[in-house]
């Protein structure tokens, strides 16, 4: 089964630092071990919401609102997509993602797979 | 922490932990058992700490300090061991003294790599490798190796149990081969991934035609092989190969369980991550300059299949060409076969034909239903008919399969009314284009 692992973005981020080379290497350093591990599919970082945007749907109108955004805690900073046997497991990669690399906080969510829509 | 869930969290840490803590202790220590013994050590220690202490937020790395402790007290003591023996055979004492920081700190790519090496070393049968990497590597019990194989418990941990006595007997330690030596020992690594995944693809007993749990842990050999040896192309098109492969395994069975040909498919339930990877993957083996292994062809095939979004957009011509290249390195009369399958897409139904002809003298191909379902579907393609039902009554008679005997018949019969020629029903066979 799939797991989504997601940090969120921290103030900082939000205000465009970009991670330090150690916290680089750090990132680097988890992607290595998952991928090791054999069970880290893919996984991307993204920018701040200031260059992204937000679409809000109402009665089928569509406002699209440019970024930033307030709450930086509420933004996803980054996802990796693990194929793992249990939540369980998924969890102990993403302590690991958390050890490593200091984030604030991780939600582990299970992808939707085409066996659960039968 | 209740004990059941402590229990239930070790379970997990052994699962996602045991290869790199064992893939470390068998450098450090020598043989498997010892250090497959220290690991299990490390993890009763675990429970008896935590069990009062609470888990600590880092248990990885709790679990990685104890055991290189356990280690160290071990071999400590087995030096001093030694040494005394020495003394009391009055003979100089080999230095046994390791530098122990200096191989606790090795690369862990390395310890893992060497690992996989030791479970699927050449000199076990290719059960027992596979057995011993499920167990080792992917840290899955002996019930659940067992389960997966359909075989029972006690078998498995026979064979598990042999296969460690052999290696033990044979003076087979921790190595990790030079690089002369590396590649033909990854050949044996890749055939045992690649065995573990067909049999979880085309089970070939139990009552289920796929085992997807065995094709995720092929999976995860293949992923783990691949990043610790990135620039080997072989080993990538082997992981190219089962990931476009896996991204069909849903489409592959249909709603009672029987097999849907590769024609066949729902092309929209295949999983584009999947085929994202593999397709990824073969840009790397181009990029790497290698295309020309069996592994790398048979995924090159398998991309064509992967990038057609219907059946109809298969680039035919283009399989082809990967089959003549594949049957000159294989020599191997079923991937002619799936060669004359590509050539009668491509180029129609008589050069298809003139391809499987030779093939029907074969010695080794006698009694392969498949042949003659493939020769009557050319046939009946190029408007031959009852030579055409010939060899599907051929093919219904040699098939211990019920339900492919039964499509035979009907095909022959279709045939003998020659419903067939008026609307020529093009069937794929979905042959595995290895064996």
């Amino acid at each position: 089964m799939r797991y989504m692992v997601m940090h969120y973005e921290t103030e900082a981020m939000e205000n465009g630092v970009t991670p330090t080379p150690e916290q680089q290497a750090a990132i680097g350093e988890y992607m290595k071990e998952s991928a090791v591990a054999g069970v880290l599919l893919g996984g991307e970082g993204v920018h701040p919401s200031s260059s992204g945007a937000r679409l809000e749907i109402a009665d089928g109108n569509v406002r699209i609102i440019d970024g930033p955004f307030a709450e930086a805690k509420e933004l996803i900073a980054g996802f990796a997509i693990l194929e793992v046997d249990s939540l369980a497991e998924a969890v102990e990669h993403a302590r690991k993602f958390a050890l490593i690399t200091g984030v604030e906080r991780i939600d582990v969510r299970r992808v939707v797979e085409f066996s659960d829509l039968q | 922490m209740e004990a059941g869930d402590l229990d239930a969290m070790l379970a997990t840490l052994w699962r996602v932990d045991s290869p790199r803590i064992v893939a470390r202790l068998v450098r450090l220590v020598g043989d498997l058992d010892t250090a497959e013994e220290l690991a299990q050590d490390t993890f009763v220690a675990a429970i008896e700490k935590w069990r009062h202490e609470g888990v600590p937020s880092n248990p990885a790395g709790w679990l990685n300090t104890t055991a290189r402790f356990l280690a160290v007290d071990r071999i400590r003591r087995r030096d001093t061991q030694r040494h005394k023996y020495h003394l009391v055979a009055a003979t100089t004492p080999r230095s046994t003294d390791l530098d122990i920081g200096q191989i606790v700190d090795g690369d862990l790519a390395d310890d893992l790599l060497g690992l996989i090496f030791m479970a699927c070393h050449p000199i076990l049968p290719p059960d027992a490798r596979s057995a011993l990497t499920l167990k080792l590597v992917c840290g899955l019990t002996t019930g659940e190796v067992a389960r997966a194989f359909l075989a029972p418990e006690a078998t498995i941990a026979q064979r598990v149990v042999r296969a460690k006595r052999t290696l033990a007997a044979a003076d087979i330690r921790f190595e990790l081969p030079g690089p002369a030596e590396r590649p033909t020992r990854l050949d044996a690594v890749r055939e045992v991934i690649y065995l573990v995944f067909n049999e979880g693809y085309s089970a070939t007993s139990g009552d289920s035609w796929v085992r997807p749990e065995l094709c995720s842990e092929a999976l995860r050999l293949g992923r783990m092989l691949a990043n610790l040896t990135p620039d080997d192309t072989e080993t990538l098109g082997l992981l190219a190969l089962i990931e476009l492969q896996a991204s069909r395994l849903t489409a592959r069975v249909g709603p009672h369980g029987d097999p849907v040909l590769l024609m066949d498919q729902d092309r929209t339930r295949w999983d584009r991550l999947l085929i994202r990877r593999g397709l990824a993957l073969i840009e790397r083996i181009h990029r790497l300059r290698g295309t020309a292994g069996p592994y790398a062809l048979q995924a090159a095939i398998a991309a064509c299949h992967a990038r057609a979004t219907t059946a109809a957009d298969t680039d035919w011509p283009r399989i082809a060409a990967l089959y003549d290249g594949l049957v000159q390195i294989t020599s191997s009369p079923v991937v002619e076969l799936n060669r004359a399958v590509a050539i009668g897409r491509a180029f129609g139904p008589q050069a298809g034909l003139d391809v499987v002809r030779p093939l029907l003298d074969h010695p080794a191909m006698r009694g392969y239903h498949l042949l003659p379902a493939v020769a009557g579907d050319l046939s009946c393609g190029a408007g031959n008919h009852e030579e055409a039902r010939r060899y599907f009554l051929d093919s219904a008679a040699l098939t211990a399969n019920t339900q492919q005997r039964r499509t035979m018949q009907r095909r022959a019969a279709d045939c003998a009314t020659h419903h067939a020629g008026s609307t020529p029903h093009q069937q794929d066979h979905d042959l595995p284009p290895e064996c």
